[in-house]
């Protein structure tokens, strides 16, 4: 309904200028999934590099400095440079199909959003050939750390942060102006699909909270060459105070990471259910929720930083709180399944350990939300094990779900079935390997961040990091995929799958360069 | 989409939708932003290590021409464009929208800072003077007491204490104190801003251009005083951003709302010089509208730092 106006069009640019100076959102979307998977395997090979020193205890591989940038590396290049970008892609890929837009609301400053990444993680990256070496804090950068003890290339590091800000505050602006102006006629907010509800929330989350981070790291700045004193106690300013306003954009920072990828899995989970969604309405207001929640419970992260009693109770229960809205959306998704007719292709393999494992990150998240239990956990593995179940099984699970669930729709050709099942199986596998252990390790007292151990945690940490190996190498596989699928395949439909529903399933696969140029009507 | 006309783009839902042409500028303006603070790095470091600082300041230059030149080159597309009547009212719809949540996003930034101030006078300066629940950490610098501003730093060795404080001095000096002239000349700006944009409105050219350019001088007229203020800190109260946790609070936040209102002043100046060229319509003027609400937030900011950092 939607393709009859192609003759207006023409097809995309020849060559890399095509690329570098596109203002198509299906171009855009493209270059920041592969950026965000490049990214990927960056941060992983970091990760590696973690797991292969601590394979054994006793200092094999690394000297404890540079074990020491490669967590704050891999932390910093795996959440801003491969989750976030990730579902900014997927958002510039789906929402104009999903609500009969014909592009981005501002489709070059769209292209400035992306092509700033490039160069930040270029920036990021290059402190690690510097002789200082690259930041070596951890990526939650805590003063005096990060200001008073911090090799010069810090510096690098707080400009990286200030320009990727700027690209991630422009992308949602663009997402969150594209949402309110340009949904089809008829398409009313409850009416949108929920990977476009949970985008806009996230939307709004990034624009409230990217500029405190841009404001934390502008007074370490300040600190570290102009003589300030906001997180140095002899000036009469607290290295505390840095944990507030860090957290303070941390916390919302995690379910910018997180919401989308409730999303993405209330679009899977009905289509291989042949249900519709249970509950859209409520998911909604879960959602909002979430975010509302999300802004009042920042001081969970410093328990043990010595706050008034009253802080610690009101921070404890407040974040309890979002176990309830959460509870709505699992209770949700397992009742769209029941007594359906389930399938089990890739995605929705995917969508369902994501349903599973996520869960289980979010009690471990509840033990760790219990202030008095928290000072036994904090900073250990047990907390790395947690993160990491919601952040691995949690948001990167639900982007392969979202590629494997579009990639017919982008590329036209279906992606080889059993290779997928075989990248879940050993992705799932590995994961788990990787991740459970480490609530042993934490739960027995192993710090994070460390690259030696005492001798009682060898075998657990063998074992964990034998899962990052395979979780790790599985990867390639990945990789190969989604290449095979771009190159060829088995043609796909529109519909691409039998229980799809939505505008983004009533234009032709591959999708064609312009869509949408005249708005369908939604009934 | 060279090929859509300008009826086409115009009349809404039934037409296909604008949307704009390949642009070189996003890349580049990417490139030269990353210059940029490359060189900003640099140049920090250097400074901080006594190095040379020739090839770093020549770098930030670099970038900063790049930026500024993508930028100009970018900003007269659009409004080439613009003139050309290729962006429909969509498009236009959202240009306001975008507006609204980048000044949102700048509320934030400022939201952080004031943030910081409240949780320091609230909370650290009484901690650290032996007060309230964490009183304990005065054993830290036990000659230490509490007071706003702090004149006195716990430890004067590393922060030097500051002679004098901007606070408000009583009625009696009210006259000379310099933050209340700035408050008056920008709640000014903001009516005469206001004035222009209805002058537009009603298509009345020389007033716009009348009201505009006073905005502009009370802009200039408001930095001026701001480094007046500075030079007087620096000179003779001993105020610097090195003298403890009130001179950080009281530079940082000022000099970005100063910033700020250097930014406003230039986007201000910008829509002067192309309303004497002959730009905006009484129904058509975003590029003015969005100008003058950014010049209405820096405003509301500059209340919040008048109550805050100079009055309580």
């Amino acid at each position: 309904m939607a393709t009859g106006h192609d003759d207006h069009h023409h097809g995309p640019a020849k060559g890399i200028t095509r690329w570098l100076y596109t203002t198509n959102h299906k171009d855009i979307g493209s270059m920041y999934l592969w950026f965000s998977f490049a990214m990927f395997l960056l941060g992983g090979t970091f990760a590696l590099v973690i797991r292969a020193e601590l394979f054994q205890p006793g200092l094999q591989f690394v000297d404890p400095n540079f074990f020491n940038q490669m967590t704050t590396m891999h932390g910093l290049v795996m959440v801003f440079g491969a989750v976030m970008p990730a579902f900014v892609g997927l958002a510039n890929w789906m929402i104009p199909l999903m609500i009969g837009a014909p592009d981005m609301a501002l489709p070059r400053m769209n292209n400035w959003s992306f092509w700033i990444l490039p160069f930040a993680f270029a920036l990021l990256a290059s402190t690690l050939f510097m002789e200082a070496g690259a930041p070596n804090f951890g990526w939650t950068f805590y003063a005096p750390l990060s200001t008073t003890y911090a090799p010069s290339t810090v510096t690098f590091f707080i400009f990286a942060i200030h320009i990727m800000g700027a690209s991630s505050i422009m992308g949602a602006i663009n997402i969150i102006a594209t949402i309110q102006n340009l949904r089809a006629p008829g398409m009313t907010y409850m009416k949108m699909p929920l990977f476009v509800w949970t985008w806009l929330i996230t939307a709004y989350l990034l624009i409230a909270v990217m500029p405190v981070l841009a404001g934390v790291v502008t007074m370490m700045l300040f600190d570290i060459h102009f003589g300030t004193s906001f997180f140095n106690a002899a000036g009469g300013g607290d290295p505390v105070l840095f944990q507030h306003v860090f957290w303070f954009f941390g916390h919302p920072e995690v379910y910018i990471m997180i919401l989308p990828a409730f999303g993405v899995i209330s679009e899977i989970v009905p289509t291989f259910s042949r249900k519709k969604l249970f509950g859209y309405d409520s998911m909604v207001y879960a959602t909002s929720s979430i975010a509302f929640l999300s802004f009042i419970v920042w001081a969970h992260h410093m328990f043990t930083t010595g706050m008034p009693l009253a802080g610690e109770l009101f921070f404890m229960y407040a974040t309890m709180l979002i176990a309830v809205p959460t509870g709505v959306k699992v209770f949700n998704w397992v009742t769209t399944m029941f007594k359906g007719s389930i399938t089990f292709e890739t995605p929705m393999l995917f969508a369902i350990a994501f349903v599973v494992l996520f869960t289980c990150g979010g009690f471990t998240g509840l033990m760790l939300s219990i202030a008095p239990a928290d000072f036994q956990y904090h900073d250990t593995y047990f907390v790395v094990a947690h993160f990491h179940y919601v952040l691995v099984p949690g948001a990167v699970f639900s982007i392969m779900a979202a590629v494997y669930y579009w990639l017919p729709k982008w590329t036209g050709n279906m992606y080889d079935e059993n290779l997928g099942r075989l990248h879940f199986w050993l992705s799932f596998i590995g994961i788990n390997i990787l991740f459970f252990p480490q609530h042993f390790l934490g739960l027995a007292g192993m710090p994070r961040r460390i690259p030696d151990y005492a001798l009682q945690f060898a075998d657990f940490n063998m074992i964990s990091s034998i899962g990052a190996f395979i979780f790790g190498f599985s990867q390639l596989l990945f990789l190969f995929i989604v290449i095979k699928t771009v190159k060829g395949g088995k043609k796909a439909t529109a519909e691409v799958w039998e229980g799809s529903h939505g505008l983004e399933w009533t234009v032709p696969s591959p999708a064609p360069y312009h869509t949408f140029s005249t708005p369908p009507v939604v009934k | 989409m060279a090929n859509v006309t300008k009826e086409a783009a115009h009349s809404g839902y039934d037409q296909p939708y604008y949307v704009p042409e390949q642009s070189k500028c996003p890349v580049w303006a990417s490139f030269g932003l990353a210059l940029f603070v490359f060189g900003m790095g640099n140049l920090l470091n250097d400074l901080k290590a006594d190095s040379s600082t020739t090839f770093s300041t020549l770098l930030t230059l670099a970038g900063f021409g790049v930026l500024a030149t993508t930028l100009f080159n970018w900003f007269s597309a659009q409004i080439r464009e613009n003139h050309m009547g290729l962006p429909g009212p969509q498009l236009k719809r959202s240009y306001v929208l975008s507006m609204y949540w980048f000044i949102f996003s700048e509320v934030m930034f400022f939201a952080a800072f004031f943030g910081a101030l409240f949780y320091v006078r609230q909370w650290v300066i009484p901690w650290l003077g032996g007060e309230g629940d964490k009183g304990v950490s005065n054993m830290l610098w036990p000659n230490f007491e509490a007071s706003w501003p702090v004149i006195s730093n716990p430890d004067s060795s590393v922060f030097s204490n500051p002679g004098e404080s901007m606070a408000w001095p009583g009625f009696g000096g009210a006259l000379s104190y310099l933050p209340l002239w700035n408050t008056i000349i920008l709640l000014t700006s903001s009516f005469t801003v206001h004035i222009a944009h209805t002058a537009l409105k009603n298509n009345k050219r020389q007033q716009l251009i009348l009201w505009l350019g006073l905005t502009v001088l009370l802009g200039i007229v408001f930095l001026f005083l701001q480094i007046e203020e500075y030079a007087h800190a620096y000179s003779e109260l001993g105020l610097t951003l090195n003298s403890g946790i009130y001179g950080s609070t009281f530079f940082l936040l000022t000099g970005f709302h100063g910033f700020h209102v250097t930014l406003g002043t230039f986007m201000l100046a910008v829509m002067w010089f192309r309303a004497l060229k002959g730009h905006f319509k009484p129904e058509d003027h975003f590029g003015f509208e969005a100008a003058s609400w950014y010049w209405h937030f820096v405003d509301v900011v500059w209340v919040c730092l008048f109550l805050f950092v100079y009055i309580f």
